[in-house]
């Protein structure tokens, strides 16, 4: 197995792109990317792209086909072009997938990428109630936001969290956000605007949630061997894992613990062979607020039931002891399904190669990525190192 | 002796008060209640309709006895609220008490009165042999058009029966029937609210049909008021079967127990069937039962019933929530949440 | 839904029929085909449950999908049967009625509709016992 290194990145604005087709989307992207990597076209020798439900928000399907055309890449290179789909993990499967066909030889130069266009859609809390089970959860009424209220109502029963502890969450996430140019929100916020907010699914409420959005974001992996070639920034891929769990939220075995979080992050801890104190800053998938507080203790950063205590102390900002979502995390940058995986690797390496700008954690060196799908049921993390 | 072998009964646990339809429309609260003898009425949640009722009442009636559904042979359900034109009530019901497949079933239509019609087939069926148990449900959410007169009292609930000859907890002694083409109310497919025929619905309507089936009763029977503990009478407000009552000669001892529409309105197929089922929830051994039921287009049927011993040892009403029980824990409604929950004023989509 | 994935389920849907693995005896609702503990040592036969459980989490869903958008605000909760499987499922209470284990029992209730002209898909939820 070869190690693999990240040689271009590449991420659109995200927000409600009106005037912004689904494809033309992902061709801003993966322009950016491969610009980034300063290579041609006829280099990539695969593409994997993660979109979660083009077919329901864009009547959509053969999205591999359909990127690789719009990318120019089916005329002369035929280049093989694969959809992968695992919900809100769908863009870091993606990645994944690139950093497997790369580090097991088959292939060279692969781009990953994400891509969702929400906004196309009517109703899309029940699209993205596909997410979770849909003949037993779904249809008895559940929904996205309702699952993770479930899981909020349960963890602030049985650990110390407060209302206000969870909003920290997106007041960080915002405050980040606003130093991030391709963030769908630049706002700043209070504890007070998240306590305002309509309530969605109690606790819930509207700024406890991540946004409905649109982008793309695109990488370009490499043999680290040869990355040298493309960028005097290589980033290695110092880990890759995946996990799995129930469906359903009423199948797990703990509901405020993501036990495929926990596995998926052991997992990439001993693969990359680096401790959770080595790690600078996380990329956590703050769908909603309780999300990142279940991420940062499921991950191993901290005990089960002491996150709140982490935010109260404000050591997951920028300069803290553990920065999470630098990007403003899904709740600011924005969540458009597909592409999050891949904005959280763009975040990363962006931080790792010292070109976050305002954003920028001091001497950051080893960055880590978490994506999620459903309530919990894939997790996808991925280590990073600058070389 | 064929007879009821268990019983149920269900009424949504919402209210509207009659006042407060008043008060939207402009009239006078205390003439309407006084006029029509009804204070309140019970109203669905928003996701109920006839056949969550129907099941909910026959669940009630499989809970107070030990029954095995496979010998249910028959399921009939009578309304004037079907959910579907075309596809029965039934075979909803039928399912959801384990039923299903080998047994016969249709709805009924026939006013109010569809539910004891309904009871008057499974006594056929189970008399000749055909069937072990018959199911007979009465069941309705009426529709009263906005600002109607019927709109004070067109409520929501049902009874179910299960009708059998082995050990039963009542025998029906007898039932029969006055029929005929009268059309003091009507309901034309397609048309969301009933019509009627004001005060034709009465002399020639009720009053006709439920005296002269009683009094057919009685004459083939041999029988007179003063033979029976409890009468019952399709009650589409209360001055009718008061005035029915008293007419043929009961007195407000026999007739109040099952006199339910002052709090519950007029449940249309389940007046009567509701009423009988509250009247057996304080039966005892030895009870004579009337009932008479009604309903516009018209007839009437009549029943003569007698209460066994089976009732305190064959079954256990505890098990399912009496009449009395089902007026309790109330939640009131305005006529804004009323009209929500009825289906008179409905999201866009 | 449709029809035929809709219909497929009514007995699981009305009357809380699930599946038991007879090799190791844990009852699953909503129903498997394959234990997972077992896999292909398992012996899955159908169980009915009793209805009967407890409140595990909840929450109030103030904003649904449009297909259950007529019934907001309502409490959905993870409810726990006496046979330990558990699932989703709406509670008719009061928002502010809810907590953590409350008994809860099963009455029959219509689910959703496929519009006005479509099947009514009717199935179970839960009350205060």
């Amino acid at each position: 197995m070869r190690d693999v290194a990240v040689i271009g990145i590449g991420c659109t604005q995200f927000g409600e792109r009106w005037n912004t087709s689904f494809r033309e989307l992902f061709v801003e992207a993966g322009t950016l990317a491969i610009e980034d990597a300063g290579i041609d076209g006829e280099s990539i020798d695969a593409l994997y792209v993660g979109n979660m439900s083009a077919g329901r928000f864009v009547e959509q399907e053969h999205i591999g086909a359909l990127i690789a055309d719009y990318a120019g890449l089916t005329r002369a290179g035929h280049t093989p072009a694969t959809r992968v789909e695992a919900a809100c993990a769908s863009g870091g499967l993606a990645f994944r997938q690139a950093v497997l066909a790369v580090a097991s030889g088959m292939e060279d130069i692969v781009v990953a990428a994400g891509v969702e266009k929400m906004t196309d859609a009517g109703d899309s809390t029940d699209v993205l109630a596909a997410a979770a089970d849909r003949e037993w959860e779904g249809f008895a009424g559940a929904t996205f936001p309702g699952l993770y209220a479930m899981i909020a109502t349960d963890y602030m029963h049985r650990y110390s969290l407060t209302r206000e502890q969870l909003a920290m969450v997106a007041v960080k996430n915002h405050y980040h956000g606003s130093m991030n140019p391709i963030a769908q929100f630049q706002n700043e916020i209070t504890i007070d605007t998240v306590l305002r907010s309509t309530l969605v699914a109690d606790p819930l409420r509207l700024f406890d949630c991540s946004p409905v959005s649109d982008g793309s974001a695109a990488v370009v992996v490499a043999p680290l061997e040869i990355a040298r070639e493309f960028t005097d920034a290589p980033v290695t891929v110092i880990g890759t894992a995946q996990a799995s769990d129930t469906i359903a939220l009423h199948d797990r075995r703990d509901i405020s613990t993501l036990d495929a979080s926990v596995a998926a992050g052991n997992r990439v801890f001993e693969r990359a062979g680096v401790g959770r104190k080595d790690v600078d800053l996380i990329e956590v998938h703050d769908c909603f607020t309780i999300a990142e507080i279940c991420a940062v203790e499921d991950l191993g950063f901290v005990k089960k039931g002491e996150a709140g205590m982490l935010y109260e102390e404000g050591q997951t900002y920028i300069g803290g002891n553990l920065p999470v979502n630098t990007s403003g995390g899904l709740k600011a940058c924005g969540h458009p399904v597909g592409a999050t995986g891949l904005k959280q690797v763009w975040e990363v390496v962006t931080q790792l190669r010292g070109e976050a700008g305002k954003r920028q954690v001091d001497g950051a060196e080893i960055g880590m990525t978490q994506n999620v799908g459903g309530s919990g049921a894939t997790v996808v993390c991925h280590l990073f190192r600058r070389e | 002796m064929v007879g009821i072998i268990t019983y149920g009964a269900y009424i949504p646990r919402f209210r509207v008060k009659v006042e407060e339809i008043a008060r939207v429309w402009g009239a006078n609260p205390a003439e309407i209640s006084g006029g029509l003898g009804v204070f309140e009425k019970s109203v669905p949640d928003l996701d109920e309709n006839t056949a969550t009722i129907a099941v909910e009442a026959a669940r009630s009636a499989l809970a107070r006895r030990m029954i095995n559904p496979d010998d249910i042979g028959a399921v009939y359900v009578g309304s004037e609220s079907h959910p579907y034109a075309v596809k029965p009530t039934a075979v909803t019901v039928g399912e959801a008490i384990g039923a299903t497949p080998v047994m016969t079933a249709a709805d009924y239509e026939f006013a109010c009165k569809a539910g004891t019609a309904a009871i008057q087939t499974c006594m056929g069926l189970v008399g000749s042999g055909m069937i072990r148990y018959g199911l007979a449900i009465g069941a309705d959410i009426a529709q009263g058009a906005p600002g109607d007169a019927l709109e004070y009292t067109a409520a929501a609930g049902g009874a179910a029966f299960l009708i059998g000859n082995d050990d039963p907890i009542a025998e029906i002694n007898a039932t029969h029937s006055y029929t005929s083409d009268t059309p003091d109310f009507w309901r034309r497919e397609g048309q969301a609210y009933p019509r009627h025929g004001g005060r034709f619905s009465g002399d020639p309507g009720y009053f006709n049909h439920v005296l002269s089936a009683s009094r057919l009763l009685f004459d083939r029977e041999g029988t007179a008021p003063a033979d029976y503990d409890y009468a019952v009478f399709h009650q589409p407000n209360a001055k009718f079967p008061t005035r029915a009552a008293q007419i043929l000669g009961f007195t407000r001892e026999q007739y109040l127990p099952g006199l339910v529409v002052p709090t519950v309105g007029n449940t249309y197929s389940g007046a009567s069937p509701v009423g009988l089922a509250a009247t057996l929830d304080s039966a005892e051994p030895g009870d004579r039962i009337f009932v008479c039921s009604y309903g516009s287009g018209s007839g009437s049927d009549a029943f003569d019933i007698t209460v066994t011993d089976a009732i305190t040892s064959a079954i256990d009403r505890s098990q399912a929530p009496t009449v009395a029980e089902l007026q309790k824990n109330l939640r009131y409604l305005d006529y804004a949440l009323y009209a929500r929950h009825k289906g008179k004023i409905v999201m866009q989509e | 839904m449709t029809v035929a994935r809709f219909w497929r389920k009514i007995p699981q849907r009305y009357n809380l029929i699930g599946t038991k693995c007879e090799n190791c005896g844990t009852v699953f609702f909503p129903p498997r085909s394959l234990c997972p503990d077992c896999r292909r040592d398992g012996r899955v036969v159908d169980y009915n449950c009793s209805g009967r459980g407890k409140v595990v989490t909840y929450t109030v869903i103030r904003t649904a999908s449009d297909q259950f958008s007529n019934l907001t605000p309502y409490v959905l909760a993870i409810i726990e049967l006496e046979e330990g499987c558990r699932l989703t499922s709406q509670v008719i209470c009061d928002p502010s009625d809810i907590t953590f284990g409350m008994p809860v029992k099963s009455v029959f209730r219509v689910i959703a509709e496929d519009g006005p002209s479509g099947i009514i898909h009717y199935g179970t939820k839960f009350v205060p016992a």
